[in-house]
């Protein structure tokens, strides 16, 4: 029982460095997805038109790279190019984002049936049309949980931004590392895994959705 | 009207898939081009639309040269089924019959009545079918729908690859049962490719026989399987077809040289004749050669200081020489002589055909068939 108000206590006292940190972790985790997604999806329809088998593996080859850094290295390597703080860690996490969002919304647009491409075609659909009202729509089911997976590692990795001072929950954990409080380690901790569930969830649900048809 | 003149089409890698060909698809007929896999109907088809383009030669499209026409406003105004039908999986029923209409921005009842009708026309009851999804749908159902999104914008030429081929045996007569039945109320021109002799008889109003980039042969079903130009289209059809359409043997082939007399000569003449060939009938014939009658030994016998002309049977049976070996059957079983005078058009004697010579051309003719009588 005393563990129980001992941490009710905590809260009540931490609110506004919990709730703090936790913005912190959405609104890095967001942007890094948010740009991820802007710059994936369209460059990965793009490289299904692609006739240059060269130019398109080059492409893979170098989101490949990023992923093979480990995590807490490439947030290393951004303090001397980028300093500390939330740029370096947004931009990290960015690239991270990038080959599994390339790969699977790639894939998606790939398995489209040529047939269903060849119809929209010789039916009169012009290139632009068939990309967004066919190309798409039926990749959207990949797209999508190309986009889920990746928003729950990044939710996951987003705990290591704090090592380069953009805080976020891995802050909560590192601070309570630092002070011996389990308290917050406790609560870093179940916050990132609760806002990742949440979110795999949400994104499960639309793609149940999608997936109805 | 859509008509090709000298048009080639050469691949990048120098293959040659149209050997300067010459064609007239028949309006708002069912056009048929077939040939093996690599002949370059398909080719031939995609030309239309431009989903190819060809290397030389104009396509004319009611006297407009179809690279003058933007493609996409060239397809828009076409119908295209293609042979996995293609329907997109995302929407709805309606909405994957409505697209080219959508696509040409027409107003939302007419895109409405447009489907519902169209649903009608392939009985799919519009109230059910409508809001479904392409994979809740069979295969004869989805190819049903993939024929009426060509027909959507009132296209007047639809364009169908191989559109039937990959359905069941049993879905596939009944779409081309359906096909013909809509094709009467439609009157679209039609231009269907298919590999299949079968479909293309059935469908086809012409059938072009492609082979190697060239038309072997075009024309209806029946012209085709009745007059064969070469061993390459005999073999396409199949020995098997040509052999049911084979008509009876002609009488022409299996005439006998016999004897005649003039009716007017004396009957002892007639005697030693029939006594000399061991015959016991004599055709008789007019001075120029035309059919008379018949005479028979016996009245011979009685009357020989008579004339031919007062014994002979006018009224005994003859055949025309264009008329195959089962009239001659029916009218000889009939009679029950045992032969038939032969005569041109013009009534003159020719000769004749008797029991055994018929029974010998049938013999050859079942033969021919595999045995099957």
């Amino acid at each position: 029982m005393e563990l129980v108000s001992d941490y009710i206590e905590f809260w009540q006292e931490k609110n506004n460095v919990i709730w703090e940190y936790t913005y912190q972790h959405i609104a890095i985790s967001f942007i890094a997805i948010l740009f991820a997604i802007l710059l994936t999806v369209p460059l990965a329809i793009y490289m299904t038109k692609m006739k240059n088998n060269f130019i398109k593996n080059s492409i893979f080859n170098i989101a490949n790279v990023f992923q093979t850094i480990p995590t807490i290295a490439l947030f290393a390597i951004m303090i001397p190019f980028l300093g500390i703080g939330f740029k370096p860690a947004v931009i990290a996490l960015f690239l991270y984002a990038l080959l599994p969002l390339l790969r699977n919304t790639y894939a998606g647009v790939q398995a489209i049936e040529p047939d269903i491409i060849e119809s929209a075609k010789g039916m009169g659909y012009s290139p632009m049309q068939r990309i967004f009202k066919i190309e798409i729509p039926v990749a959207l089911p990949y797209i999508m949980s190309g986009i889920r997976t990746t928003t729950v590692y990044v939710i996951s990795w987003t705990t290591l931004a704090a090592v380069v001072g953009a805080g976020g929950l891995g802050g909560l954990v590192l601070s309570g590392i630092g002070f011996n409080d389990q308290h917050m380690i406790f609560t870093g901790t179940i916050l990132a895994i609760l806002m990742a569930l949440l979110l795999d969830f949400f994104f499960a649900s639309v793609e149940q959705k999608l997936l109805k048809r | 009207m859509i008509q090709l003149q000298n048009v080639n089409k050469t691949y990048d890698d120098g293959f040659e898939a149209l050997k300067d060909i010459n064609l007239e698809f028949q309006e708002e007929k069912i056009n048929v081009l077939i040939g093996p896999s690599g002949c370059g109907k398909t080719t031939t088809m995609k030309l239309l639309n431009r989903l190819t383009d060809h290397t030389s030669g104009e396509i004319l499209m009611n006297g407009k040269n179809i690279k003058e026409i933007d493609p996409i406003e060239l397809r828009r105004q076409m119908g295209y089924v293609i042979q996995n039908i293609g329907l997109f999986p995302h929407m709805t029923i309606y909405d994957n019959v409505a697209a080219v209409p959508k696509l040409l921005k027409w107003d939302k009842k007419t895109i409405k009545q447009k489907v519902d009708a169209l649903l009608n026309m392939v009985n799919l009851d519009p109230e059910i079918y409508r809001t479904r999804y392409p994979s809740e749908l069979s295969g004869g159902q989805q190819q049903r729908i993939g024929v009426i999104r060509a027909l959507a914008a009132e296209p007047d030429t639809i364009l169908m690859d191989e559109p039937f081929s990959a359905l069941d045996p049993i879905s596939r007569e009944q779409l081309q049962d359906e096909l013909v039945h809509l094709q009467q109320e439609i009157n679209k021109t039609i231009v269907f490719v298919t590999h299949d002799m079968d479909e293309a008889i059935k469908i086809a109003d012409q059938i072009i026989l492609m082979e190697d980039g060239n038309i072997v042969q075009k024309g209806t079903p029946n012209e085709l399987v009745t007059n064969p130009v070469n061993d390459f289209v005999k073999d396409f059809i199949g020995t098997k077809r040509l052999k049911n359409n084979q008509s009876m043997p002609q009488l022409s082939s299996i005439k006998k040289a016999f004897p005649s007399i003039t009716k007017s000569k004396p009957v002892e003449d007639a005697i030693k004749i029939m006594v000399e060939k061991q015959i016991s009938y004599l055709p008789v014939v007019e001075e120029d050669n035309k059919y008379k009658g018949i005479i028979n030994l016996y009245d011979a016998l009685s009357h020989k200081d008579g004339y031919v002309h007062e014994i002979t049977n006018t009224t005994s049976n003859a055949v025309n020489i264009n008329s195959d070996a089962a009239e001659a059957t029916r009218i000889i079983s009939g009679s029950g002589a045992a032969f038939l005078p032969l005569l041109s058009d013009t009534q003159e004697y020719l000769g004749v055909v008797d029991n055994q010579a018929l029974l010998k051309s049938f013999e050859g003719f079942f033969a021919d068939r595999g045995g099957e009588i």
